[in-house]
């Protein structure tokens, strides 16, 4: 399994990951490699076989609807790169 | 008082209580050893000594008054992935280098209930991808028995920590073989629990449907006593199992005569050391003076949990660490130009190599397209190496193995052929996507260097795997080696 440069350009934008154009090759070399590792699965027939999710088959567990946690967006917010007056704060994202 | 270092938890919980040394002295004599050497090991991160004796003196009020705890003022250090008030929390990454965590994990909150003492944090590999500890953000860590060699990883430097004598015992987590494979290339006891025995929260998540917690230790002793303060129901942790946590010292020194081992002859083939495999057949001889019956078992899709493993992993990683994106804490690039600028530049220079890559096929693998090829496919072939387990455990009452394929390899040696790096968990991963306990114990070293016999035991079989380990440690010595310039 060979991953080209543009496959490899577009899983870097899905994964919101800057690459520089002189990674590139290597970085296409080294995924296509592990992906190369993980191909020996394809050989093997798992037909009816179910997926496992999760080890004990355990069913989602539920609790009352009822709020347990205080508010600390102070708190939360005061190790933020940047906030103001309870916001997060981005670039502009609509003009 | 001079080899306060060398006692194991319960002699120093008992010394506590005697009143031959505070816990005071004693932490101060830990931070005296990493002062000392911790600059030659790098397997601390942050020491936090002021924070560490106040928690001692705290100690010693908990102690006048009583405590219960076998861990009530004993030196202790956290992975720097379980989150810690107050103190920086930077799972090995740039991204988290300014990270002070807003609150504990419950790991962390158990321990300090239990009055233990919190030296610091330990070092590991990047958000727990690796085998070496060579992907940490804050350099790789020495093996204290060659510093030419790594400690194995993720939770090399709680592994090191604890070979060294730089605290009593740490805590370590383990999705692949983190815990156990450095655990058997440092030459100490460490316990991987059956996943949902110790709760997750505040412990940053990598790959959720295999992370779990667990102690690493001197001795299955120690590891016993840190296990029961860390075990049990967390309504904080949706996956956390509502099972009553058995006295796991209590159980140590019951008669293991007639206990049935399997050795899984998938794992004795071509690609183990042949130091290794005469270490642990000695080991095997001495699980059958004990009174145990061995017999051979077979795991046959043991060969397809590293492939299986590093689709489940980098798929449950792309999603888990979607969260780091410059907005609400850790890294951020300087000057956007826009919001996906943003994204993109503050995950190119928060992240390294490794877990870049892990992000990447793990957002290939899920991808439109690929996604029944990949991860369908991994969790098939998950069910296929569980049901292995199942039909074992209907045979036998524990599993024997090798921990490792070698013993602890060169810094730089597999660092730059990530294949080759990950076929170093061969035999610890299939316990991971199964979900059941397994453990490390020192039963090397050859030639100078530690080798782990892995134990592997049936859902929540912990007590059966540390009454074992309890029983062989009892009849030999190898746990007691320690590296040699370290005093």
């Amino acid at each position: 399994m060979s991953l080209e440069r543009q496959e490899v350009e577009k899983i870097t934008h899905l994964a919101r990951i800057a690459v520089g154009e002189a990674e590139m090759d290597a970085l296409a070399r080294s995924l296509s490699g592990i992906l190369d590792f993980v191909e020996q699965m394809s050989a093997v027939d798992t037909q009816g076989v179910e997926p496992m999710a999760h080890p004990l088959h355990m069913a989602q567990r539920l609790r009352p609807d009822q709020v347990t946690e205080q508010d600390q967006r102070e708190r939360f917010q005061s190790i933020a790169p940047e906030a103001e007056a309870g916001l997060y704060l981005v670039p502009k994202v609509i003009e | 008082m001079t080899n306060m270092h060398e006692k194991s938890i319960s002699e120093l919980a008992a010394g506590l209580r005697n009143g031959d040394y505070s816990s005071v002295e004693l932490t101060r004599a830990y931070l005296a050893r990493i002062e000392r050497l911790d600059s030659g090991l790098n397997s601390y991160i942050t020491v936090d000594a002021e924070r560490a004796l106040s928690q001692a003196g705290a100690a010693d009020r908990m102690l006048r008054d009583g405590a219960a705890s076998p861990l009530a003022g004993i030196p202790i250090a956290h992975k720097d992935i379980f989150c810690t008030q107050g103190v920086r929390t930077s799972c090995g990454s740039r991204m988290l280098d300014n990270f002070i965590s807003p609150y504990d994990a419950t790991v962390v909150t158990r321990f300090k209930e239990a009055g233990a003492v919190m030296l610091g944090k330990t070092n590991m590999d990047e958000f727990a991808m690796g085998s070496s500890n060579e992907t940490s953000f804050y350099g790789p860590v020495r093996n204290p028995w060659d510093r030419a060699r790594v400690p194995g990883g993720s939770s090399g430097g709680s592994a090191a920590a604890v070979a060294a004598r730089l605290c009593a015992g740490a805590t370590g987590t383990d999705t692949g073989g983190s815990i156990r494979q450095p655990a058997a290339l440092c030459g100490i006891s460490g316990l991987k629990p059956t996943y949902g025995r110790v709760s997750r929260y505040g412990m940053i998540a990598f790959a959720s449907s295999l992370d779990q917690a667990g102690p690493m230790a001197r001795s299955a002793e120690d590891a016993a006593l840190m296990l029961g303060v860390m075990a049990g129901f967390d309504p904080r942790d949706s996956t956390s199992v509502h099972q009553p946590v058995p006295d796991y010292g209590a159980g140590l020194d019951g008669d293991i005569g007639g206990l049935r081992i399997g050795l899984p002859r998938e794992f004795f083939a071509e690609g183990l050391d042949a130091k290794v495999a005469a270490s642990i057949e000695a080991a095997i001889g001495e699980f059958r003076k004990l009174g145990a019956e061995v017999v051979e078992i077979s795991l046959p899709n043991n060969h397809l949990s590293v492939p299986a493993y590093y689709v489940v992993a980098p798929a449950e990683c792309s999603s888990n660490l979607a969260r780091f994106d410059g907005v609400r804490f850790g890294h951020r690039c300087q000057g956007p130009k826009d919001l996906e600028d943003l994204y993109k530049r503050s995950r190119a220079e928060g992240f390294g190599m490794e877990v870049k890559r892990r992000i990447l096929i793990g957002t290939y693998a899920l991808s439109a397209g690929y996604f029944d090829a990949y991860y369908l496919k991994a969790q098939q072939i998950r069910q296929l190496i569980a049901s292995d387990f199942r039909r074992a455990f209907e045979q036998v009452d524990l599993i024997a193995a090798p921990a490792t394929p070698g013993m602890a390899f060169a810094i730089g040696e597999k660092i730059d052929d990530p294949v080759t790096m990950y076929l170093s968990d061969i035999y610890t991963i299939a316990v991971n996507l199964a979900g059941l306990p397994g453990m490390s114990i020192p039963v090397g070293p050859a030639n100078g260097l530690p080798v782990g016999l892995q134990l592997i035991g049936n859902y929540f079989d912990e007590g059966r795997l540390l009454n074992a380990a309890h029983r062989f440690q009892q009849a030999t010595d190898w746990h007691l080696a320690a590296p040699a310039d370290i005093d």
